[in-house]
Protein backbone atom coordinates (compact mmCIF):
# COMPACT_ATOMS: atom_id res chain seq x y z
CA UNK A 1 0.00 0.00 0.00
CA UNK A 2 2.73 2.46 0.97
CA UNK A 3 4.56 1.28 -2.09
CA UNK A 4 1.68 1.70 -4.40
CA UNK A 5 1.13 5.88 -2.35
CA UNK A 6 4.92 6.42 -3.09
CA UNK A 7 5.03 5.19 -6.82
CA UNK A 8 2.21 7.48 -7.78
CA UNK A 9 3.78 10.12 -5.82
CA UNK A 10 6.68 10.33 -7.58
CA UNK A 11 4.57 9.82 -10.23
CA UNK A 12 2.77 13.53 -9.85
CA UNK A 13 6.36 15.09 -9.09
CA UNK A 14 7.31 13.99 -12.49
CA UNK A 15 4.51 15.40 -14.10
CA UNK A 16 4.72 18.44 -12.30
CA UNK A 17 8.29 19.33 -13.37
CA UNK A 18 7.68 18.26 -16.93
CA UNK A 19 4.67 20.59 -17.29
CA UNK A 20 6.68 23.18 -15.61
CA UNK A 21 9.05 22.92 -17.68
CA UNK A 22 7.66 22.79 -20.77
CA UNK A 23 5.53 25.89 -20.09
CA UNK A 24 8.83 27.37 -18.65
CA UNK A 25 10.12 27.31 -22.33
CA UNK A 26 6.96 28.32 -23.96
CA UNK A 27 7.44 31.53 -21.52
CA UNK A 28 10.72 31.90 -23.25
CA UNK A 29 9.71 31.33 -26.53
CA UNK A 30 7.54 34.04 -26.46
CA UNK A 31 9.07 36.73 -28.90
CA UNK A 32 11.00 39.72 -26.98
CA UNK A 33 9.17 41.30 -24.37
CA UNK A 34 6.22 40.70 -25.37
CA UNK A 35 5.57 39.04 -21.97
CA UNK A 36 5.57 41.99 -19.87
CA UNK A 37 3.32 43.76 -22.77
CA UNK A 38 1.02 40.39 -21.96
CA UNK A 39 1.21 41.12 -18.55
CA UNK A 40 0.99 44.73 -18.27
CA UNK A 41 -2.29 44.60 -20.89
CA UNK A 42 -3.79 41.75 -18.06
CA UNK A 43 -3.01 43.72 -15.01
CA UNK A 44 -4.15 47.32 -16.51
CA UNK A 45 -6.60 46.71 -19.43
CA UNK A 46 -5.62 46.49 -22.75
CA UNK A 47 -5.86 50.56 -23.58
CA UNK A 48 -4.03 51.36 -20.61
CA UNK A 49 -1.10 49.78 -22.01
CA UNK A 50 2.47 51.75 -22.56
CA UNK A 51 5.99 51.24 -22.96
CA UNK A 52 6.39 52.34 -19.18
CA UNK A 53 3.71 50.13 -17.86
CA UNK A 54 5.48 47.24 -19.26
CA UNK A 55 8.76 48.17 -18.65
CA UNK A 56 7.47 48.82 -14.60
CA UNK A 57 6.00 45.37 -14.94
CA UNK A 58 9.52 43.37 -16.41
CA UNK A 59 11.10 45.26 -13.73
CA UNK A 60 8.66 43.75 -11.05
CA UNK A 61 8.96 40.25 -12.08
CA UNK A 62 12.22 40.49 -12.69
CA UNK A 63 12.06 39.02 -16.04
CA UNK A 64 15.71 40.58 -17.77
CA UNK A 65 16.88 37.99 -15.65
CA UNK A 66 18.75 35.25 -16.72
CA UNK A 67 16.94 31.95 -18.27
CA UNK A 68 17.90 30.15 -15.43
CA UNK A 69 17.07 32.15 -12.48
CA UNK A 70 13.99 32.74 -14.14
CA UNK A 71 13.92 28.81 -14.42
CA UNK A 72 14.38 28.43 -10.65
CA UNK A 73 12.03 31.24 -9.59
CA UNK A 74 9.54 29.41 -11.97
CA UNK A 75 9.66 26.39 -9.93
CA UNK A 76 9.55 28.29 -6.54
CA UNK A 77 6.56 29.33 -7.92
CA UNK A 78 4.85 26.36 -8.66
CA UNK A 79 6.15 24.46 -5.44
CA UNK A 80 4.26 27.60 -3.11
CA UNK A 81 1.22 27.30 -5.74
CA UNK A 82 1.43 30.28 -6.71
CA UNK A 83 0.17 29.58 -10.54
CA UNK A 84 -0.23 33.25 -11.31
CA UNK A 85 -2.67 35.46 -13.09
CA UNK A 86 -4.75 34.55 -16.29
CA UNK A 87 -3.51 36.54 -18.98
CA UNK A 88 -6.56 36.32 -20.64
CA UNK A 89 -9.33 36.89 -17.92
CA UNK A 90 -6.70 38.72 -15.71
CA UNK A 91 -8.10 36.28 -12.36
CA UNK A 92 -6.28 34.05 -10.60
CA UNK A 93 -5.61 31.04 -11.98
CA UNK A 94 -6.39 29.06 -9.22
CA UNK A 95 -9.66 30.47 -8.76
CA UNK A 96 -10.22 29.56 -11.88
CA UNK A 97 -9.06 25.80 -11.72
CA UNK A 98 -11.62 25.27 -9.00
CA UNK A 99 -14.34 27.24 -10.55
CA UNK A 100 -13.41 24.20 -13.81
CA UNK A 101 -12.66 21.49 -11.26
CA UNK A 102 -15.64 20.97 -10.57
CA UNK A 103 -17.70 20.48 -13.82
CA UNK A 104 -14.64 18.14 -14.74
CA UNK A 105 -15.23 15.98 -11.91
CA UNK A 106 -19.02 16.04 -12.54
CA UNK A 107 -18.40 14.90 -16.30
CA UNK A 108 -15.38 12.57 -15.34
CA UNK A 109 -17.66 10.59 -12.42
CA UNK A 110 -20.78 10.36 -14.95
CA UNK A 111 -18.88 9.24 -17.63
CA UNK A 112 -17.11 6.15 -15.95
CA UNK A 113 -20.57 5.16 -14.35
CA UNK A 114 -21.96 5.15 -17.88
CA UNK A 115 -19.00 2.77 -19.08
CA UNK A 116 -19.44 0.43 -15.70
CA UNK A 117 -22.95 0.43 -16.66
CA UNK A 118 -22.31 -0.64 -19.65
CA UNK A 119 -19.30 -2.62 -20.34
CA UNK A 120 -19.98 -5.31 -17.13
CA UNK A 121 -23.51 -6.38 -18.06
CA UNK A 122 -22.56 -6.43 -22.09
CA UNK A 123 -19.24 -8.12 -21.35
CA UNK A 124 -20.45 -10.84 -19.18
CA UNK A 125 -23.04 -11.46 -21.47
CA UNK A 126 -20.55 -12.19 -24.57
CA UNK A 127 -18.27 -14.15 -22.18
CA UNK A 128 -20.63 -16.40 -21.19
CA UNK A 129 -21.86 -16.53 -24.76
CA UNK A 130 -18.35 -16.24 -26.35
CA UNK A 131 -18.49 -16.95 -29.81
CA UNK A 132 -22.02 -16.77 -30.19
CA UNK A 133 -23.99 -14.00 -32.23
CA UNK A 134 -24.65 -12.14 -28.99
CA UNK A 135 -20.29 -11.93 -28.69
CA UNK A 136 -19.93 -11.37 -32.52
CA UNK A 137 -22.61 -8.55 -32.64
CA UNK A 138 -21.22 -6.37 -29.75
CA UNK A 139 -17.17 -6.82 -31.58
CA UNK A 140 -18.27 -5.72 -34.55
CA UNK A 141 -19.93 -2.72 -32.30
CA UNK A 142 -17.20 -2.12 -30.22
CA UNK A 143 -14.77 -1.96 -32.94
CA UNK A 144 -16.76 0.79 -34.90
CA UNK A 145 -17.09 2.72 -32.15
CA UNK A 146 -12.85 2.55 -31.19
CA UNK A 147 -12.90 3.53 -35.00
CA UNK A 148 -14.33 6.41 -34.27
CA UNK A 149 -12.36 9.49 -32.78
CA UNK A 150 -14.22 10.65 -29.42
CA UNK A 151 -15.06 13.92 -30.54
CA UNK A 152 -16.27 12.48 -34.45
CA UNK A 153 -18.45 10.26 -31.57
CA UNK A 154 -19.69 13.10 -30.11
CA UNK A 155 -20.82 14.62 -32.81
CA UNK A 156 -22.59 11.97 -34.32
CA UNK A 157 -24.58 11.17 -30.90
CA UNK A 158 -25.29 15.37 -31.44
CA UNK A 159 -26.64 14.43 -34.51
CA UNK A 160 -29.18 11.52 -33.39
CA UNK A 161 -30.00 12.70 -29.81
CA UNK A 162 -29.78 16.90 -30.42
CA UNK A 163 -30.52 18.06 -33.63
CA UNK A 164 -32.49 14.50 -34.82
CA UNK A 165 -34.29 13.96 -31.91
CA UNK A 166 -34.58 17.10 -29.78
CA UNK A 167 -34.59 14.71 -27.19
CA UNK A 168 -31.11 16.47 -25.41
CA UNK A 169 -29.53 19.69 -25.62
CA UNK A 170 -26.78 20.24 -27.92
CA UNK A 171 -24.12 21.76 -25.63
CA UNK A 172 -24.21 23.68 -22.40
CA UNK A 173 -24.12 23.22 -18.77
CA UNK A 174 -26.56 24.82 -16.64
CA UNK A 175 -29.23 22.18 -16.07
CA UNK A 176 -28.70 18.29 -15.05
CA UNK A 177 -29.68 16.75 -18.59
CA UNK A 178 -26.49 19.02 -20.30
CA UNK A 179 -24.25 16.27 -18.78
CA UNK A 180 -25.78 13.39 -20.44
CA UNK A 181 -24.62 13.63 -23.99
CA UNK A 182 -20.83 14.23 -23.34
CA UNK A 183 -21.04 11.43 -20.31
CA UNK A 184 -22.46 9.18 -22.76
CA UNK A 185 -19.56 9.53 -25.70
CA UNK A 186 -17.18 9.29 -23.17
CA UNK A 187 -18.69 6.24 -21.46
CA UNK A 188 -19.41 4.79 -24.51
CA UNK A 189 -15.78 5.28 -25.66
CA UNK A 190 -14.48 3.99 -22.90
CA UNK A 191 -16.85 0.84 -22.60
CA UNK A 192 -15.93 -0.05 -26.21
CA UNK A 193 -12.76 -1.02 -25.06
CA UNK A 194 -13.91 -2.42 -21.75
CA UNK A 195 -16.22 -4.86 -22.65
CA UNK A 196 -14.02 -7.18 -24.40
CA UNK A 197 -11.72 -7.29 -21.31
CA UNK A 198 -14.11 -8.28 -19.66
CA UNK A 199 -15.11 -10.34 -21.80
CA UNK A 200 -11.96 -12.15 -22.26
CA UNK A 201 -11.25 -12.23 -18.39
CA UNK A 202 -15.07 -13.89 -18.36
CA UNK A 203 -13.86 -16.23 -20.49
CA UNK A 204 -10.34 -17.14 -18.82
CA UNK A 205 -12.15 -17.34 -15.44
CA UNK A 206 -14.86 -19.76 -16.85
CA UNK A 207 -12.97 -22.37 -18.37
CA UNK A 208 -10.14 -21.90 -15.16
CA UNK A 209 -9.69 -25.17 -12.99
CA UNK A 210 -10.98 -23.49 -10.06
CA UNK A 211 -14.12 -22.28 -11.29
CA UNK A 212 -14.61 -25.99 -12.83
CA UNK A 213 -13.84 -27.11 -9.43
CA UNK A 214 -17.08 -24.37 -7.98
CA UNK A 215 -19.38 -26.32 -10.15
CA UNK A 216 -18.22 -29.68 -9.72
CA UNK A 217 -18.79 -29.56 -6.06
CA UNK A 218 -22.29 -28.57 -6.16
CA UNK A 219 -22.56 -24.75 -6.19
CA UNK A 220 -25.36 -23.34 -8.18
CA UNK A 221 -24.08 -21.51 -11.30
CA UNK A 222 -25.48 -17.96 -9.83
CA UNK A 223 -23.44 -19.16 -6.84
CA UNK A 224 -20.54 -20.51 -8.54
CA UNK A 225 -19.76 -17.18 -10.54
CA UNK A 226 -20.86 -14.81 -7.18
CA UNK A 227 -18.46 -16.49 -5.71
CA UNK A 228 -15.82 -17.67 -7.68
CA UNK A 229 -15.93 -15.75 -10.87
CA UNK A 230 -16.34 -12.01 -10.24
CA UNK A 231 -14.13 -11.07 -8.35
CA UNK A 232 -11.54 -12.85 -10.60
CA UNK A 233 -13.13 -10.89 -13.68
CA UNK A 234 -12.72 -7.66 -12.01
CA UNK A 235 -9.16 -7.79 -11.31
CA UNK A 236 -7.71 -8.02 -14.29
CA UNK A 237 -10.35 -5.35 -15.88
CA UNK A 238 -9.80 -2.92 -13.21
CA UNK A 239 -5.99 -3.12 -13.83
CA UNK A 240 -6.46 -2.91 -17.79
CA UNK A 241 -8.76 0.31 -17.10
CA UNK A 242 -5.71 1.62 -15.25
CA UNK A 243 -3.96 1.61 -18.55
CA UNK A 244 -7.31 2.59 -20.50
CA UNK A 245 -7.67 5.78 -18.15
CA UNK A 246 -5.48 7.63 -20.32
CA UNK A 247 -8.49 7.96 -22.61
CA UNK A 248 -10.61 9.43 -20.17
CA UNK A 249 -8.16 12.45 -19.24
CA UNK A 250 -7.56 12.84 -23.49
CA UNK A 251 -11.01 12.11 -23.81
CA UNK A 252 -12.13 14.93 -21.17
CA UNK A 253 -10.17 17.46 -22.79
CA UNK A 254 -11.56 16.71 -26.21
CA UNK A 255 -15.24 16.20 -25.05
CA UNK A 256 -15.36 19.37 -22.79
CA UNK A 257 -14.08 21.23 -25.98
CA UNK A 258 -16.97 20.21 -27.83
CA UNK A 259 -19.64 20.33 -25.90
CA UNK A 260 -18.45 23.89 -24.34
CA UNK A 261 -18.99 22.14 -20.73
CA UNK A 262 -16.47 24.68 -18.62
CA UNK A 263 -14.35 22.23 -17.42
CA UNK A 264 -10.73 21.77 -16.97
CA UNK A 265 -9.82 20.17 -20.50
CA UNK A 266 -12.51 22.97 -22.13
CA UNK A 267 -9.79 25.82 -20.08
CA UNK A 268 -6.81 23.98 -21.64
CA UNK A 269 -7.47 24.17 -24.79
CA UNK A 270 -8.85 27.11 -24.85
CA UNK A 271 -5.19 28.35 -23.22
CA UNK A 272 -3.43 26.75 -25.92
CA UNK A 273 -4.87 28.80 -28.75
CA UNK A 274 -4.67 32.00 -26.25
CA UNK A 275 -1.53 30.91 -25.46
CA UNK A 276 -2.68 31.84 -22.10
CA UNK A 277 0.85 30.60 -20.17
CA UNK A 278 -0.48 30.66 -16.66
CA UNK A 279 -3.36 29.04 -17.28
CA UNK A 280 -2.08 26.92 -19.62
CA UNK A 281 0.52 25.55 -16.84
CA UNK A 282 -2.53 25.31 -14.05
CA UNK A 283 -4.92 23.42 -16.61
CA UNK A 284 -2.06 20.74 -17.38
CA UNK A 285 -1.39 20.72 -14.63
CA UNK A 286 -4.61 19.78 -12.99
CA UNK A 287 -5.12 17.42 -15.91
CA UNK A 288 -2.06 15.75 -14.87
CA UNK A 289 -2.43 15.39 -11.06
CA UNK A 290 -6.53 13.93 -12.33
CA UNK A 291 -4.88 11.08 -14.25
CA UNK A 292 -2.21 10.50 -11.22
CA UNK A 293 -5.47 10.45 -9.24
CA UNK A 294 -7.43 7.86 -11.22
CA UNK A 295 -4.34 5.61 -11.68
CA UNK A 296 -3.96 5.62 -7.50
CA UNK A 297 -7.61 4.92 -7.19
CA UNK A 298 -7.28 1.82 -9.81
CA UNK A 299 -4.54 0.91 -8.06
CA UNK A 300 -6.12 0.81 -4.57
CA UNK A 301 -9.17 -0.76 -5.69
CA UNK A 302 -6.75 -3.47 -7.38
CA UNK A 303 -5.08 -3.74 -4.20
CA UNK A 304 -7.97 -4.31 -2.47
CA UNK A 305 -10.17 -7.00 -4.41
CA UNK A 306 -6.99 -9.11 -4.71
CA UNK A 307 -5.79 -10.25 -1.62
CA UNK A 308 -2.53 -11.60 -3.27
CA UNK A 309 -0.88 -8.21 -3.57
CA UNK A 310 -1.42 -7.49 -0.25
CA UNK A 311 1.88 -10.54 0.77
CA UNK A 312 4.89 -8.92 0.85
CA UNK B 1 10.54 -20.74 -49.10
CA UNK B 2 8.65 -18.30 -49.06
CA UNK B 3 5.73 -20.62 -50.46
CA UNK B 4 5.88 -22.89 -47.78
CA UNK B 5 4.79 -19.96 -45.48
CA UNK B 6 1.66 -19.96 -44.13
CA UNK B 7 -0.09 -16.43 -44.13
CA UNK B 8 0.70 -14.43 -41.20
CA UNK B 9 -2.31 -12.16 -41.40
CA UNK B 10 -5.88 -12.90 -39.92
CA UNK B 11 -8.77 -12.36 -42.53
CA UNK B 12 -9.73 -9.19 -40.59
CA UNK B 13 -5.91 -8.11 -41.13
CA UNK B 14 -6.20 -8.53 -44.70
CA UNK B 15 -9.76 -6.01 -44.48
CA UNK B 16 -7.57 -3.70 -43.09
CA UNK B 17 -4.54 -3.78 -44.78
CA UNK B 18 -7.00 -3.99 -48.16
CA UNK B 19 -9.14 -0.61 -47.05
CA UNK B 20 -5.74 1.37 -45.90
CA UNK B 21 -4.28 0.30 -49.45
CA UNK B 22 -7.80 1.80 -50.96
CA UNK B 23 -7.21 5.07 -49.12
CA UNK B 24 -3.37 5.39 -50.35
CA UNK B 25 -4.56 4.55 -54.10
CA UNK B 26 -6.79 7.39 -53.24
CA UNK B 27 -4.77 9.75 -51.67
CA UNK B 28 -2.03 8.84 -54.59
CA UNK B 29 -4.35 8.69 -57.62
CA UNK B 30 -5.31 12.03 -57.13
CA UNK B 31 -1.88 13.65 -56.53
CA UNK B 32 -0.98 12.09 -59.78
CA UNK B 33 -4.65 12.29 -61.83
CA UNK B 34 -6.70 15.22 -60.63
CA UNK B 35 -5.15 18.48 -61.02
CA UNK B 36 -6.93 20.58 -58.51
CA UNK B 37 -5.52 22.97 -55.72
CA UNK B 38 -6.86 21.64 -52.29
CA UNK B 39 -6.88 25.78 -51.27
CA UNK B 40 -7.79 27.35 -54.29
CA UNK B 41 -11.44 28.98 -53.64
CA UNK B 42 -13.93 29.85 -56.09
CA UNK B 43 -16.71 31.10 -53.78
CA UNK B 44 -19.48 31.34 -56.59
CA UNK B 45 -19.42 27.38 -56.94
CA UNK B 46 -19.74 27.15 -52.67
CA UNK B 47 -21.62 24.34 -51.63
CA UNK B 48 -21.91 22.68 -55.06
CA UNK B 49 -23.36 19.45 -55.26
CA UNK B 50 -21.18 16.35 -56.79
CA UNK B 51 -20.36 16.45 -60.58
CA UNK B 52 -18.59 15.44 -62.97
CA UNK B 53 -16.10 18.08 -62.40
CA UNK B 54 -15.98 18.02 -59.08
CA UNK B 55 -17.08 14.56 -58.41
CA UNK B 56 -16.95 15.12 -54.27
CA UNK B 57 -18.45 19.02 -54.40
CA UNK B 58 -17.20 21.73 -52.92
CA UNK B 59 -17.12 23.46 -49.45
CA UNK B 60 -18.21 26.37 -48.03
CA UNK B 61 -15.37 28.66 -50.16
CA UNK B 62 -15.87 26.40 -53.80
CA UNK B 63 -12.91 24.51 -52.71
CA UNK B 64 -12.35 20.97 -54.51
CA UNK B 65 -13.64 18.35 -51.50
CA UNK B 66 -12.09 15.83 -53.63
CA UNK B 67 -8.59 17.32 -53.76
CA UNK B 68 -8.81 18.42 -50.00
CA UNK B 69 -9.89 14.92 -49.10
CA UNK B 70 -6.74 13.65 -50.87
CA UNK B 71 -4.75 15.88 -49.11
CA UNK B 72 -5.76 15.50 -46.09
CA UNK B 73 -5.48 11.68 -46.47
CA UNK B 74 -1.84 12.24 -47.77
CA UNK B 75 -0.83 14.47 -44.40
CA UNK B 76 -2.14 12.01 -42.32
CA UNK B 77 -0.25 9.00 -44.46
CA UNK B 78 2.67 10.88 -43.79
CA UNK B 79 2.62 12.23 -40.09
CA UNK B 80 1.69 8.42 -39.15
CA UNK B 81 4.39 6.87 -41.02
CA UNK B 82 7.09 9.52 -39.93
CA UNK B 83 6.47 9.80 -36.26
CA UNK B 84 5.99 5.46 -36.12
CA UNK B 85 9.09 5.19 -38.01
CA UNK B 86 11.00 7.78 -35.26
CA UNK B 87 9.23 6.35 -32.19
CA UNK B 88 9.83 2.61 -33.45
CA UNK B 89 13.67 3.22 -34.00
CA UNK B 90 13.72 5.13 -31.20
CA UNK B 91 12.12 2.70 -28.84
CA UNK B 92 13.43 -0.89 -29.76
CA UNK B 93 17.25 0.64 -29.97
CA UNK B 94 17.00 2.27 -26.44
CA UNK B 95 15.00 -0.97 -25.57
CA UNK B 96 17.17 -3.26 -26.66
CA UNK B 97 20.27 -0.61 -25.05
CA UNK B 98 18.40 -0.45 -21.57
CA UNK B 99 18.00 -4.40 -21.49
CA UNK B 100 21.75 -5.10 -22.84
CA UNK B 101 23.37 -2.69 -20.42
CA UNK B 102 21.58 -2.66 -17.51
CA UNK B 103 22.85 -0.45 -14.39
CA UNK B 104 22.93 3.25 -15.26
CA UNK B 105 21.49 3.52 -18.88
CA UNK B 106 18.51 1.50 -17.45
CA UNK B 107 17.86 3.62 -15.00
CA UNK B 108 18.28 6.86 -17.19
CA UNK B 109 15.94 5.78 -19.88
CA UNK B 110 13.26 4.33 -17.16
CA UNK B 111 13.54 7.92 -16.03
CA UNK B 112 12.76 9.55 -19.00
CA UNK B 113 10.36 6.99 -20.01
CA UNK B 114 8.11 7.50 -16.46
CA UNK B 115 8.41 11.32 -16.85
CA UNK B 116 7.15 11.00 -20.41
CA UNK B 117 3.88 8.57 -19.01
CA UNK B 118 3.47 10.67 -16.01
CA UNK B 119 1.75 13.19 -18.61
CA UNK B 120 -1.58 12.08 -20.48
CA UNK B 121 -0.07 12.18 -24.52
CA UNK B 122 -2.39 14.29 -25.67
CA UNK B 123 -1.32 17.01 -23.20
CA UNK B 124 1.45 16.84 -23.81
CA UNK B 125 0.88 17.04 -27.76
CA UNK B 126 -0.94 19.97 -26.76
CA UNK B 127 1.68 22.13 -24.57
CA UNK B 128 4.18 21.04 -27.82
CA UNK B 129 1.35 22.87 -30.08
CA UNK B 130 1.21 25.74 -28.02
CA UNK B 131 4.86 26.14 -28.27
CA UNK B 132 5.10 26.57 -31.97
CA UNK B 133 1.17 26.67 -33.48
CA UNK B 134 0.44 25.45 -36.34
CA UNK B 135 3.82 23.55 -36.89
CA UNK B 136 3.90 20.55 -38.40
CA UNK B 137 7.51 19.54 -37.28
CA UNK B 138 6.37 20.39 -33.01
CA UNK B 139 3.24 18.36 -33.75
CA UNK B 140 5.17 15.54 -35.36
CA UNK B 141 8.09 15.15 -32.54
CA UNK B 142 5.47 15.44 -29.68
CA UNK B 143 3.58 12.23 -31.42
CA UNK B 144 6.68 10.70 -31.62
CA UNK B 145 7.95 11.39 -28.04
CA UNK B 146 4.50 10.17 -26.70
CA UNK B 147 4.21 7.08 -29.44
CA UNK B 148 8.22 5.62 -28.89
CA UNK B 149 7.64 5.01 -25.15
CA UNK B 150 5.35 1.74 -25.51
CA UNK B 151 8.11 0.09 -28.24
CA UNK B 152 10.81 1.15 -24.89
CA UNK B 153 8.51 -0.69 -22.18
CA UNK B 154 7.58 -3.90 -24.62
CA UNK B 155 10.76 -4.00 -26.04
CA UNK B 156 12.98 -3.75 -22.79
CA UNK B 157 11.22 -6.27 -21.41
CA UNK B 158 11.11 -9.02 -23.59
CA UNK B 159 14.69 -8.32 -24.84
CA UNK B 160 15.72 -8.86 -20.77
CA UNK B 161 14.67 -12.56 -20.69
CA UNK B 162 16.05 -13.05 -24.46
CA UNK B 163 19.03 -12.07 -23.61
CA UNK B 164 19.32 -13.96 -20.23
CA UNK B 165 18.92 -17.04 -22.06
CA UNK B 166 20.58 -20.15 -23.17
CA UNK B 167 20.62 -19.52 -27.11
CA UNK B 168 21.99 -15.66 -26.28
CA UNK B 169 24.76 -16.90 -24.08
CA UNK B 170 25.55 -19.96 -26.87
CA UNK B 171 25.89 -17.58 -29.67
CA UNK B 172 28.33 -15.31 -27.07
CA UNK B 173 30.24 -17.77 -26.43
CA UNK B 174 30.98 -18.62 -29.97
CA UNK B 175 31.98 -15.39 -30.77
CA UNK B 176 28.82 -13.73 -32.80
CA UNK B 177 28.80 -9.83 -32.45
CA UNK B 178 26.40 -8.25 -30.88
CA UNK B 179 24.32 -6.89 -34.53
CA UNK B 180 23.84 -10.90 -35.15
CA UNK B 181 22.31 -11.40 -31.67
CA UNK B 182 20.28 -8.44 -31.91
CA UNK B 183 19.19 -9.76 -36.07
CA UNK B 184 18.58 -13.62 -34.78
CA UNK B 185 17.54 -13.56 -31.33
CA UNK B 186 16.37 -10.25 -30.35
CA UNK B 187 14.21 -9.19 -33.33
CA UNK B 188 12.45 -12.50 -34.56
CA UNK B 189 11.05 -12.32 -30.81
CA UNK B 190 9.47 -8.52 -30.91
CA UNK B 191 8.88 -9.01 -34.57
CA UNK B 192 4.88 -9.29 -34.40
CA UNK B 193 4.47 -7.38 -31.35
CA UNK B 194 6.25 -4.10 -32.86
CA UNK B 195 4.42 -4.24 -36.09
CA UNK B 196 1.20 -4.66 -34.05
CA UNK B 197 2.37 -1.48 -32.13
CA UNK B 198 3.52 0.42 -34.85
CA UNK B 199 -0.22 -0.37 -36.63
CA UNK B 200 -1.57 1.14 -33.49
CA UNK B 201 1.02 3.97 -32.99
CA UNK B 202 -0.10 4.97 -36.17
CA UNK B 203 -3.85 5.09 -35.91
CA UNK B 204 -2.96 7.07 -32.37
CA UNK B 205 -0.86 9.65 -34.45
CA UNK B 206 -3.92 10.20 -37.14
CA UNK B 207 -6.35 10.37 -33.90
CA UNK B 208 -4.13 13.23 -32.49
CA UNK B 209 -3.61 14.78 -35.54
CA UNK B 210 -7.14 15.69 -35.79
CA UNK B 211 -8.06 15.76 -32.42
CA UNK B 212 -5.28 18.85 -31.95
CA UNK B 213 -7.21 20.35 -35.53
CA UNK B 214 -10.49 19.49 -33.85
CA UNK B 215 -9.56 21.89 -30.79
CA UNK B 216 -8.35 24.36 -33.60
CA UNK B 217 -4.82 24.32 -32.00
CA UNK B 218 -3.14 22.28 -34.48
CA UNK B 219 -2.44 23.00 -38.29
CA UNK B 220 -3.86 26.24 -39.25
CA UNK B 221 -6.46 27.03 -42.27
CA UNK B 222 -6.24 26.65 -44.85
CA UNK B 223 -4.38 23.66 -44.61
CA UNK B 224 -6.61 20.17 -45.53
CA UNK B 225 -6.56 18.03 -42.52
CA UNK B 226 -9.24 15.76 -41.75
CA UNK B 227 -9.74 17.39 -38.00
CA UNK B 228 -9.61 20.71 -39.00
CA UNK B 229 -12.00 19.72 -42.22
CA UNK B 230 -14.69 18.84 -40.27
CA UNK B 231 -14.32 21.42 -37.57
CA UNK B 232 -14.55 23.89 -40.08
CA UNK B 233 -17.22 21.97 -41.87
CA UNK B 234 -20.03 21.54 -39.06
CA UNK B 235 -21.66 25.20 -39.35
CA UNK B 236 -23.22 24.10 -42.51
CA UNK B 237 -24.38 20.84 -40.99
CA UNK B 238 -27.42 21.66 -42.10
CA UNK B 239 -27.46 23.11 -45.71
CA UNK B 240 -24.90 20.89 -46.52
CA UNK B 241 -24.29 17.17 -44.35
CA UNK B 242 -22.98 15.55 -46.94
CA UNK B 243 -19.83 17.33 -46.64
CA UNK B 244 -19.55 17.15 -43.31
CA UNK B 245 -19.82 13.42 -43.83
CA UNK B 246 -16.97 13.02 -46.13
CA UNK B 247 -13.85 13.81 -43.64
CA UNK B 248 -15.85 11.75 -40.94
CA UNK B 249 -16.22 8.93 -43.08
CA UNK B 250 -12.51 9.23 -44.26
CA UNK B 251 -11.26 10.01 -40.91
CA UNK B 252 -12.81 6.38 -39.53
CA UNK B 253 -12.35 4.50 -41.95
CA UNK B 254 -8.42 5.03 -41.82
CA UNK B 255 -8.48 4.58 -38.21
CA UNK B 256 -10.44 1.40 -38.51
CA UNK B 257 -7.94 0.53 -41.38
CA UNK B 258 -4.77 0.89 -39.15
CA UNK B 259 -6.86 -0.97 -35.71
CA UNK B 260 -8.26 -4.05 -37.49
CA UNK B 261 -4.24 -4.14 -39.48
CA UNK B 262 -3.19 -4.03 -35.47
CA UNK B 263 -5.06 -6.94 -34.82
CA UNK B 264 -6.31 -8.13 -31.52
CA UNK B 265 -3.34 -8.84 -29.09
CA UNK B 266 -5.34 -8.76 -25.63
Amino acid sequence: MKHILWRRAWQALLMAWSVATLTFILLRSLPGNDMAYRIAAGRYGDDAVSAAAAQAVSQELQLQQSAWLQYGHWLADLLTLNLGNSLVTGAPVVDELSHQLGYTLVLAAAAILVAVLLAIPLGLWSGFKAGGTVDNGILVGSVLVRAQPVFTLGLLLIFMFALGLGWLPVAGFREPQYVVLPALTLGLSLAAIANRVVRNSTVQVLNSAYYEFAQLKGLSPTRAFWRHGLRNVLVPTLAFMGIQLIGLVEGVIMIESLFAWPGIGHGLSHAVFARDIPMLQGTALVMGLLFVLVNTLVDISCYWLDPRSREP
Amino acid sequence: MMLSRKNPFSTWQCIGLALLLCLLIFAVGEWLLYHASPTAQHLSESFQTPNSAAPLGKDQFGRDMLARLAAALRLSFLLALLSVFSAAILGVSAGICAAWRGGWVDSLLNFIVNTVLALPGLVLVLLFAAIVPGSFAMLYVAISLVLWVEYFRLVRAVSKTVINGAPVQASRLFGFGRWYIVKRHIWPAIRANVLSLAAFGAATSIIMLSSVGFVYVGLKPPTAELGLMIVELFPYYSDAPWLLAQPLIVLALLVLGFQLLAGSRS
